[in-house]
């Protein structure tokens, strides 16, 4: 097909005398079952595991010990089954697939899980990830296939722990600083793709694994453009260019037509207000309770996120399952709001804002100026606020600069891993978590039975017995509220229906990129035709 | 300098002195040079940014103040800015330009993959604001006062005014968006490998405005140039002779006018420098703009000093090929020093 755009290509070729240079016809999507042409906002600084590359999983490039099922549930992947603990679950043993090549041809074993997870923890490498494994004490190769993980704590979550990508050891044998690692831009792993090419800023092409350990990927060639602007990015869906892209909810509902569909996944990303305890104002129980009952959550998810959200009351959210506790919740009640500031001598003064002892119910709330959602739900929030009389300070600020105030201004918070309720609470709400690091508990809360309850998740091995835990533990943060919990945000999608077949809704973390959403499986789609 | 160069330069000693000129301007840049980096590193220290949370990205939400310390200190984060200038500098002179933080990568790497796509896209821009302006100043000049005259001017001062971030949105929106002829962004389409034509294609928009953008000065100036020489003894002796209006123009004016044509070029390189900066970011152009931005706000000093660097060379360059061609072109003009 001859248009404008080719007509002036070969026109320009001409004119520059470099002759043979013909545009060959711009490829869209949609065209071979074969390959897919994705559209991401985010582009990744880097590749590496240890830098934090698809930290919560669905790694494409690597495979992690275990992989999440996208219901909750943990299946072995580079395991050969799942591990097993000591009863103190202290320590963990874990027995390795036999028939797993790197993608350069090496063989996996367990000198290279060692090799990873000890990249993780030492300084030398000055990995991002190493707060997270906290609790990893050593990992010893027992035989070549069996790897044992000693914990300085009864850690029950573990596996939880065990989806991080696991890269050839010989990459790691010098322990430098990882900022020039090869694994940044050029990742081996042992995972369903492989990079073809990284063009930085504009597009990353992967490439079907022939050799994976689960079966060669039907879909052989992916590619993944790099366009910031939601716009952009929703105008050139529109023009039938890409197979998938993230977008806005309203932007992508708008899209779901011709071939499209919209999907909104159900997150454990929650976005929430601190309210530190040290602060006169946001320290007071009664504000603390008050400011939840006051807060319109369904209103704020209504108007902001179309829809697309669920109320949040405490960190765990519905589509956590059998962790979540139904009953800790703060209903939508301005006048309880206001009858529980009364009771505590919060009086209103002239202009609506109340006082006690001559102090004027107001503090500062902080969001990162940069993210118009955490902005508009500040303001939403502080309005909430006012209607029961308390005056809420809004702050734009930068990374910088809210971490030197967080200790004593709120903040808009945002996070989420569904993967295990542990992490979800145990960094934000237990008092031990106090001081040891920037967005560690920065609102300083503490109270004796969340952390028993929390303590008790993290020893107990026995599902149902960890449920009960963190049942207790929500229900124990609602009587006294350390933070008002927002929402949990949808993330939403629009992706092409009628080629390929092995689409399974997920429930996600926060996170960003194409990793995760619709094609958090895409190595096990298949064309349709 | 050999004999063959000398012959083909025609005048040793002018040649000679050109080749003085180099070697001085040279010796200048050395310093010059220094100073441009050690200042980056001074102004990158007294910026507000702390480079820790660019490195930790989203993961510092979860990282503990211990880990974050220990990182910091591996990575030498807190050291003095004199102690950093000192391991970057020395690591240069022994040709190791460093580790790009923010990009993880060395930074000779990013430099390679990046510079030669800004090259292209600035010489691109160079040379169509030259055609622009050398046809359009002609014309403009060859009837003074007439509407092209009028038209160019009015223009040319229009344009002076337009910041080029600006001049390329609006030709998105013209000839992407509205007429559909060119891509409106990137190195190729999305999906494609690339090839001559894709980039030809892609380059097309970008360096047009990047050309459009530099050429309202090149323009006014020729013009106003080319008037002068229009007015000297030997033009109107060539018009008394009876010569062609197209022989006396562009044989006899349009030489004299060029030269001070050529510095104006030279001393205009700083202007591309920017100009390209700003349009490679609207286009997403995989230069080294974006590598800018991303160094600055995570305080990369390595790579913001190579950066800057590329960027005076840049400048320094121009300028001495400028007066070298002056010192060649023209009898008349001295060699400085």
């Amino acid at each position: 097909m001859i248009n404008r755009r080719t007509l002036m290509t070969t026109s320009l070729a001409t004119l520059t005398l470099l002759g043979a240079g013909c545009s060959a016809p711009g490829r869209t999507g949609g065209e071979d079952p074969g390959s897919m042409l994705l559209a991401d906002g985010y582009e990744p600084d880097s590749l590496n595991p240890l830098l934090g590359y698809a930290r919560t999983g669905a790694a494409k490039f690597y495979d992690g010990l275990m992989a999440f099922d996208g219901n909750g549930t943990l299946l072995p992947a580079l395991a050969a089954e799942p591990p097993r603990s000591t009863p103190d679950a202290k320590s963990w043993t874990v027995r390795l697939r036999r028939d797993v090549t790197f993608h350069d041809g090496t063989p996996f074993d367990a000198d290279d899980v060692v090799a990873t997870y000890r990249a993780a923890i030492d300084p030398a490498y000055a990995s991002t990830i190493s707060s997270d494994y906290a609790m990893l004490a050593g990992v010893t190769a027992i035989d070549a296939h069996t790897v044992r993980f000693d914990l300085n704590m009864s850690y029950a979550p573990w596996p939880a722990k065990m989806v991080l990508g696991i890269v050839p050891g010989e990459k790691l044998a010098d322990p430098a600083p990882l900022t020039d690692s090869e694994l940044n831009t050029q990742p081996v792993g042992t995972g369903p793709y492989r990079l073809v090419e990284w063009r930085q800023g504009e597009q990353m092409i992967w490439e079907g694994n022939p050799d994976h350990w689960g079966g060669a990927p039907d879909i052989d060639t992916i590619t993944v453009v790099f366009a910031t602007d939601d716009n952009t990015r929703a105008q050139r869906v529109k023009a039938g260019e890409f197979d998938g892209t993230v977008l806005p909810p309203l932007l992508s509902e708008r899209l779901g037509v011709d071939g499209y569909r919209t999907v909104h996944h159900r997150t454990a990303d929650h976005r929430s207000i601190t309210l530190p305890s040290r602060h006169p104002i946001t320290g007071d129980p009664a504000i603390r309770t008050a400011l939840n009952h006051a807060a319109n959550r369904e209103g704020m998810i209504r108007g902001l996120l179309g829809g697309h959200g669920k109320p949040a009351h405490t960190p765990i959210p519905e589509s956590m399952g059998h962790y979540h506790e139904p009953t800790a919740r703060f209903d939508f009640d301005p006048e309880r709001a206001r009858r529980i500031l009364d009771e505590a001598g919060w009086r209103p003064a002239s202009d609506g804002i109340r006082h006690r002892d001559g102090r004027r119910a107001r503090f500062t709330l902080m969001y990162f100026a940069d993210d118009s959602l955490r902005k508009q739900l500040a303001r939403a929030f502080a309005s909430d606020a006012a209607n029961v009389g308390v005056e809420v300070h809004l702050a734009g600020v930068d990374r910088t600069a809210a971490a030197e105030r967080i200790g004593t201004d709120a903040i808009v918070l945002g996070d989420g891993n569904p993967l295990d309720p542990d992490l979800q609470m145990y960094s934000t709400l237990h008092s031990s978590a106090i001081g040891t690091g920037t967005y560690n508990n920065p609102a300083r809360y503490r109270n004796a039975e969340v952390d028993a309850a929390l303590d008790g998740g993290r020893q107990a091995i026995d599902e149902a017995e960890r449920a009960r835990f963190y049942k207790r533990a929500q229900q124990a943060y609602v009587a006294d509220p350390g933070l008002v919990y927002l929402a949990f945000t949808d993330h939403s999608y629009v992706m092409r229906t009628d080629v390929w077949s092995g689409y399974e809704p997920v429930v996600e973390p926060h996170t960003h990129g194409t990793t995760w959403g619709p094609w958090w499986n895409v190595e096990d789609w298949t064309p349709k035709r | 300098m050999n004999t063959a160069a000398k012959t083909a330069a025609g005048s040793p000693s002018r040649a000679a002195a050109a080749g003085r000129l180099v070697l001085r301007r040279l010796g200048f840049a050395v310093p010059v040079l220094v100073i441009v980096a050690f200042g980056v590193f001074l102004l990158a220290a007294a910026s507000p940014f702390d480079p820790i949370h660019q490195y930790y990205g989203v993961q510092i939400f979860d990282a503990s103040a211990q880990d974050v310390a220990a990182v910091r200190a591996r990575l030498g984060l807190d050291d003095p800015v004199l102690v950093q200038f000192w391991n970057w500098f020395s690591g240069v002179l022994s040709g190791d330009l460093g580790i790009s933080r923010s990009m993880r990568q060395p930074v000779a790497q990013v430099v390679a993959e990046r510079l030669p796509w800004t090259i292209l896209l600035a010489t691109t821009g160079l040379v169509v604001a030259v055609l622009i302006a050398v046809v359009l100043g002609t014309a403009a000049a060859w009837r003074q006062g007439g509407w092209i005259d009028r038209f160019v001017t009015a223009i040319g001062y229009a344009l002076e005014g337009v910041p080029p971030f600006v001049l390329a949105l609006l030709s998105i929106a013209v000839f992407s968006l509205g007429l559909g002829w060119l891509p409106v962004a990137g190195l190729t389409d999305a999906g494609s490998a690339i090839s001559i034509g894709q980039v030809l294609e892609h380059l097309a928009l970008p360096a047009l405005v990047l050309g459009v953008s530099q050429s309202p000065w090149l323009v006014l100036h020729l013009r106003q140039s080319l008037l002068s020489s229009l007015s000297e003894d030997h033009v109107v002796g060539a018009r008394a002779r009876g010569l062609g209006e197209g022989i006396v123009v562009l044989r006899h004016a349009l030489p004299t006018a060029l030269l001070p044509f050529v510095n104006l070029i030279g001393t205009r390189i700083p202007e591309l420098v920017t100009g390209a900066v700003l349009v490679e970011e609207v286009f997403s152009w995989p230069g080294v703009a974006a590598a800018v931005v991303t160094a600055a706000t995570a305080v990369d000093y390595p790579l913001l000093a190579i950066l800057a660097l590329v960027a005076t060379a840049a400048v320094l360059l121009g300028s001495l090929l400028a007066d070298v061609a002056a010192i060649l072109l023209d009898p008349r003009v001295a060699a400085d020093g």
